[in-house]
């Protein structure tokens, strides 16, 4: 075997190569990573509303993972997201500090922030900075109507639920024979139910039904007793109701335990339709409507999503794929504007046709960075299960109204 | 003008909730009146006992009324050690500091909750949960009726035991004079352990009676605790009977309030009671004077 016999390699030479290697090689690595590109995802993961609050931050944070893996922005080289996650702690003043904390770590965009009151003051301090806020819950009409460029919104509002829902509640009340000619609206006193409250008041009487009362409450609530008590003397056919997650569930147990008798529960944006609520309480749940941001049941992306979701133990909720829907969004914008320029990214995002894949969504345009084919599914509890029961395309059963009496 | 029938049921509802603020109220005014201390980790305490029976639904299918011993036991056994431990050990003689370390107790144990049970709304949907009994306009819901009838008894109980047991006597010895009662050979400090002991077990039992109409969130507690402030200050800080009376009141004003002026402004009753005994009558209407 030939023995190979070279010149040594002295200490000095081996220093002065990796010195050499070090200061050529290593910043030409260095330089073909380009840097990250900072996302505030900003939602109350503490205080009264932390479980919707963690449940956008997890569907964000899958969301950004499956940017990454699948290679970053291309554009700008593969340059990966970052997620820098804050907490609102579910009050307006926290979800400001957030803003301006993340503002001075550099971040591209925001995505936030559940409730309505902390979108509108976080995405208007967002706006001192010309930073795109992307809100991906915030019902209020009011989040898109300020004027401000940097604010994008792609779900509906919830002047498009509430039309939506009269349409759907007239035309289920027309099949009917009319039965109902009369509401009892029940909202949480904030912006997002008392604006709901109001536009549904206003539009009822053009379906031929009368809004007898609208009954704010408090958040959180203690007690739905009284407000039971109230909706029996004032014997309405349908009872609508606006309110968070928690709220709407002790309202609609209570209205069952007292035995109040009405052609139909139909919530507007109600917190908590979801899978839990009408696994766990089957018969209170039963029959109730909700029109609210629902994932297309008939896309493959949406399913596969959902059995991911579910695999860590966590709901499919809407906050989820919402927030997933927005972080995808920013990634398309990010992609053709090809920078993290502020002024790019407001642009890119201001001119997108993005297509919401999760979503049963039209063509993506945003008018005054709302976006015009955001549209809410309306969806029913049947045997401890929830149903599409419109818009016709994407329905999976036929509404049961009015419903059968309680016993 | 409201049906008299519907008046009639609102105070009904007023009772039966009256009847769980009162097991609060109780629990706190108790600590109040021996350790001279408001516990600000109430709420918190109340929202774990809220999991415990939760948890023991859940993992073992007891009915949260049958669970009621082993968690009122198990509170009182929590709360004693939580004295012995964390409260007694760093208050260093200091009352005012018991108040900065149940305000800390009260953080920590708020946010460990986040951290291991998740932010999720937990309910418990017990069969009978449907089941009411007609008075009238009146429909109770069956579930509030055992509370109430659980939560008089209890509240008899624990006044029995108060006013013809040694502990009891001692208890009421050292809320009265600490130093006499240590001159006497009572063991002060085993007092308050014991003392915050009952306090907490009266939220176990308050936290059983609530499950089967309430949620658990790690922020549920607090809900009850602003309340159960007004109760004790309207019934005389440190005062069983003007806790009990106090719940009552509340109960009432509360499910009048929301009747008459609307659930939002019918809270402004509450608020409002607060305000006139503490310019009217400082002492509450069961209070000693200091």
């Amino acid at each position: 075997m030939k023995k190979h016999v070279g010149k040594p390699v002295s200490r000095r030479g081996f220093v002065a190569g990796t010195t050499a290697l070090a200061t050529l090689g290593f910043p030409a690595i260095l330089r073909a990573q380009p840097a990250a590109v900072k996302v505030g995802l900003i939602h109350p993961v503490t205080g009264f509303v932390a479980y919707n609050g963690q449940q956008n931050r997890l569907g964000g944070t899958m969301a950004i993972e499956d940017v990454n893996k699948a290679g970053g922005i291309k554009s700008m080289g593969g340059a990966k997201i970052e997620a820098l996650l804050g907490d609102s702690q579910s009050k307006v003043e926290v979800g400001v500090a957030e803003v301006e904390k993340m503002n001075e770590q550099g971040v591209a965009a925001y995505i936030g922030c559940f409730q309505s009151p902390v979108g509108i003051a976080a995405s208007q301090a967002a706006s001192k900075y010309n930073t795109p806020f992307l809100i991906d819950v915030g019902a209020s009409d009011l989040i898109v109507s300020r004027g401000l460029k940097n604010v994008f919104r792609l779900k509906p509002g919830f002047g498009v639920c509430v039309d939506d829902g009269i349409a759907s509640l007239g035309a289920l009340n027309k099949a009917a024979g009319g039965v109902a000619k009369s509401a009892v609206i029940v909202h949480e006193s904030g912006e997002f139910g008392t604006g709901t409250a109001k536009l549904l008041q206003g539009k009822l009487p053009s379906i031929g039904i009368e809004a007898k009362e609208l009954i704010g409450h408090d958040n959180p609530t203690r007690n739905f007793d009284n407000i039971a008590l109230r909706i029996r003397s004032l014997a309405p056919d349908v009872i609508m109701m606006s309110n968070y997650g928690n709220e709407y569930m002790l309202l609609a147990r209570t209205l069952y335990q007292q035995k109040v008798n009405v052609a139909g529960f139909f919530s507007i944006l109600g917190g908590g339709f979801n899978y839990k609520f009408v696994k766990e309480m089957p018969d209170v749940s039963q029959y109730m409507m909700d029109v609210n941001h629902w994932y297309n049941p008939r896309s493959p992306q949406a399913q596969e999503l959902k059995k991911r979701v579910e695999a860590t133990g966590a709901l499919f909720t809407f906050e989820v794929y919402l927030t997933y829907t927005n972080v995808m969004l920013l990634a398309d914008a990010l992609e053709r504007a090809a920078s993290a320029d502020k002024e790019k990214l407001t642009a890119a995002l201001a001119a997108s046709t993005f297509k919401a894949e999760l979503m049963p969504y039209g063509p993506t345009k945003f008018v005054n960075g709302q976006n015009q084919g955001g549209k809410p599914g309306v969806m029913q509890a049947l045997k401890g299960d929830i149903e599409v029961i419109a818009p016709e395309e994407f329905a999976s059963a036929k509404a049961v109204f009015p419903k059968p009496k309680l016993n | 003008m409201l049906d008299p029938q519907i008046i009639f049921a609102g105070i009904l509802n007023g009772l039966l909730a009256g009847g769980i603020y009162v097991l609060v109220a109780v629990g706190l005014t108790l600590i109040y009146g021996v350790l001279h201390i408001i516990n600000f980790a109430h709420g918190s305490l109340l929202m774990l006992a809220m999991y415990a029976v939760f948890y023991l639904w859940r993992l073992l299918g007891v009915d949260p009324y049958v669970a009621l011993p082993l968690v009122i036991a198990g509170a009182f056994v929590f709360g004693f050690v939580l004295y012995r431990l964390v409260i007694g050990r760093f208050n260093h003689g200091r009352d005012e500091n018991i108040l900065l370390i149940t305000l800390g107790l009260s953080i920590v144990i708020d946010n460990a909750a986040l951290l291991f049970f998740g932010g999720d709304t937990q309910t418990i949907d017990v069969p009978y949960a449907g089941s009411f009994v007609e008075l009238g306009a009146a429909f109770l819901p069956l579930p509030k009726i055992i509370s109430f009838a659980a939560s008089l008894l209890l509240c008899a109980i624990l006044g029995l035991y108060m006013a013809k047991s040694d502990t009891g006597k001692a208890i009421r010895a050292v809320a009265k004079e600490r130093q006499g009662a240590r001159l006497v050979g009572i063991d002060v400090d085993n007092i308050f352990a014991v003392s915050y002991g009952i306090g907490i077990a009266c939220l176990g039992a308050a936290a059983c009676l609530l499950m089967p109409t309430y949620y658990v969130t790690p922020s549920s507690g607090h809900a009850f605790v602003l309340v159960a402030f007004t109760i004790v200050v309207l019934g005389g800080m440190g005062s069983f009977v003007g806790a009990a009376v106090g719940g009552f009141i509340i109960g009432i004003t509360e499910a009048l309030g929301g009747l008459l002026l609307g659930e939002q402004l019918g809270q402004i009753g509450i608020s409002l009671i607060f305000i006139l005994i503490l310019l009217l009558r400082p002492t509450g209407l069961f209070g000693s004077k200091a």
